[in-house]
């Protein structure tokens, strides 16, 4: 990476956006239940499985967004 | 037990001399001059993304893991996925404070956590205290690792008492010790990419294979018995199973990386953006450690434990032979070597950077603070390489000689003390508030309790803390180190006020970690 671009350490808000995965994986209320079932798979399982890829994404969208 | 497998341990034999020899050559890969620390320890700061990504993923998401997940999952059920949030909320952690870590330990060559509290805070005994905390918490770590290598060596049929079932223990030792001493963090770094292409291999295949041999996801958690595949519900005035899942998530992300084998490879990378970078594809790991967590529910399904082919293996490693006796069920013996190889090999990459790790710690921060003020370049290289040694030593004779649940439950109280060097690191990262004494007065607390605490409720993670008739079960790490954090800020005005105009100097600036 060039040096020229702007600097990690510096406060962004786009940071913000990493609320969002505490939010939806630190409260087993939302997701301590069987249904939905998606190819047999409990919901529990799947939709941690799911936002494993959904936090990624989150991640990289504010990798990309605080790099300008 | 069974007989040996000869089919799987060719191909496993074969795998383990080929990474044998890359570990050797490695020491010539992006050379530097391996007499300087931090070309032996930190692999001259120079991995880009993609290196930094297989070295990190190897050496977080380990073999021992890979095996106790899903035994966990095995016995206990749905409780063992916690690794899933575990492994998604550290992310943002390494995404925001990391590459403040990296600018201002580059810029002042710092290698270890210690290093970085010694100039921010001017402490010495603050210094001792995070390298002491971060060498007591990696021995039990290396010492699990080692379990990983035992328990795959069994599954392919070497057993029995004595120097011929340790041998192959032994001989992996010799190797891991040998080529990091050749080559430090160059070794597990080359060695990572082979290991994690491997795992890859074994995970996918078995996440698609196992699935269709035993009839489908339906089939197989239909199997499973159904208390096991949801937390309980917590009953009345207690936040039950989902206060200790979530707080056993978020400590267990809070301290990762603090842990000094997690630095050294964060600080190895090549720039701050290559850790950023990072932060967003290494949930590939977390996808796959997910898909591994299930193995312990296909393991239920295809009825590994009552086979009675797996039952000396079950009798001598527990659950912890899980997947190895699904591995074997479910696949022919080539391929059982290739995933038993991945694993096997999984143990010796996080095996080698904790040691090297540990090293720094103990070069930096002990010996060359208490022992020998300034040693030249060589002799401190020398140094490390000696105590990377020692420190294998130390985790070998622990696995031969001491019960493995005694190195399970230091790993559980290394996690515990580990997460009270957070204040000094990842808060020192961003300010210099803190008094110096506050901090180690806060991580004394922290210590003390979190130990009296795990003692209580016989070395288990959750303590249930009780507050006007309603009970808490949480990870003891994250109480103790809000107490920590307690401690320090109330003492903080205290000592300042006492040390008036004394206080240490702080070597580092603000523009050290944004550049």
């Amino acid at each position: 990476m060039k040096s020229a671009n702007p600097t990690p350490g510096r406060w962004n808000w786009w940071y913000l956006l990493f609320l969002l995965q505490f939010v939806a994986v630190l409260w087993p209320p939302f997701y301590n239940r069987l249904e939905p079932r998606w190819i047999g798979i409990p919901f529990f399982y799947w939709y941690q499985m799911l936002w494993v890829i959904i936090a990624a994404a989150v991640t990289a969208v504010v990798y990309l967004a605080s790099r300008e | 037990m069974q007989e040996i497998n000869w089919v799987a341990l060719s191909v496993f034999v074969a795998l383990f001399g080929l990474i044998t020899w890359l570990g050797f050559a490695a020491a010539r890969w992006r050379r530097g001059d391996l007499d300087q620390l931090h070309e032996w320890g930190l692999g001259g700061r120079r991995f880009g993304t993609m290196v930094t990504w297989f070295l990190v993923g190897g050496d977080i998401y380990t073999a021992y893991t890979f095996i106790a997940v899903p035994a966990l999952a095995y016995g206990a059920g749905a409780v063992a996925f916690f690794a899933v949030p575990y492994t998604i909320v550290i992310y943002p952690f390494l995404f925001l404070v990391f590459p403040r870590l990296w600018n201002v330990c580059r810029k002042h060559g710092y290698i270890t956590a210690g290093d970085f509290v010694r100039g921010r805070f001017g402490n010495r005994w603050l210094a001792l205290a995070i390298a002491i905390t971060g060498i007591v918490a990696t021995m039990p770590y290396i010492a699990l690792q080692l379990v990983g290598i035992q328990v795959v060596v069994g599954a392919l049929g070497i057993s029995g008492t004595g120097l011929g079932a340790d041998l192959p223990l032994l001989i992996a030792f010799g190797v891991l010790a040998a080529f990091t001493y050749s080559s430090g963090l160059r070794a597990p770094a080359s060695i990572a990419i082979v290991k994690d292409i491997l795992i890859y291999i074994t995970a996918f295949t078995a996440i698609i294979a196992i699935p269709i041999e035993l009839g489908g996801f339906g089939r197989i958690f239909a199997a499973v018995p159904p208390q096991k595949l949801l937390l309980a519900v917590p009953g009345a005035n207690t936040t039950g199973a989902y206060g200790s899942y979530a707080t056993l998530a978020l400590g267990s992300a809070l301290a990762l990386f603090l842990y000094p084998h997690s630095m050294t490879g964060i600080l190895s990378a090549s720039s701050g953006h290559a850790i950023r970078r990072n932060a967003a594809m290494l949930p590939g790991y977390s996808f796959m450690l997910g898909l591994l967590a299930l193995f312990g529910f296909f393991a239920i399904a295809a009825d590994v434990g009552h086979r009675p082919e797996f039952a000396a293996g079950f009798k001598q490693f527990g659950n912890n032979f899980a997947v190895p006796a699904l591995l074997l069920h479910s696949f022919p013996s080539w391929f059982v070597g290739i995933a038993f190889a991945a694993i096997g090999i999984g143990a010796l990459v996080p095996a080698a950077i904790m040691s090297i790790a540990a090293a720094n710690l103990y070069t930096r921060n002990i010996h060359r603070e208490f022992i020998n003020r300034n040693p030249t370049d060589r002799q401190e290289s020398q140094n490390a390489k000696w105590v990377s040694l020692i420190v294998k030593l130390g985790a070998l004779v622990f696995i031969l000689f001491v019960p493995t649940e005694y190195a399970i439950q230091l790993q559980l109280l290394g996690g515990i003390w580990i997460i009270q060097t957070l204040p000094s690191v990842m808060f020192g990262v961003y300010t210099r508030w803190f008094n110096d004494w506050a901090l180690l007065l806060g991580w004394a607390a922290g210590i003390f309790a979190g130990t009296a605490m795990a003692i209580a409720v016989n070395l288990k993670s959750a303590y249930p803390l009780s507050i006007g008739g309603y009970t808490f079960p949480g990870y003891i790490a994250v109480y103790t180190v809000v107490l920590n954090l307690v401690v320090t800020v109330l003492l903080t005005p205290l000592f300042n006020a006492l040390a008036g105009k004394r206080a240490p100097a702080d070597q580092t600036v603000a523009a050290d970690y944004v550049a």
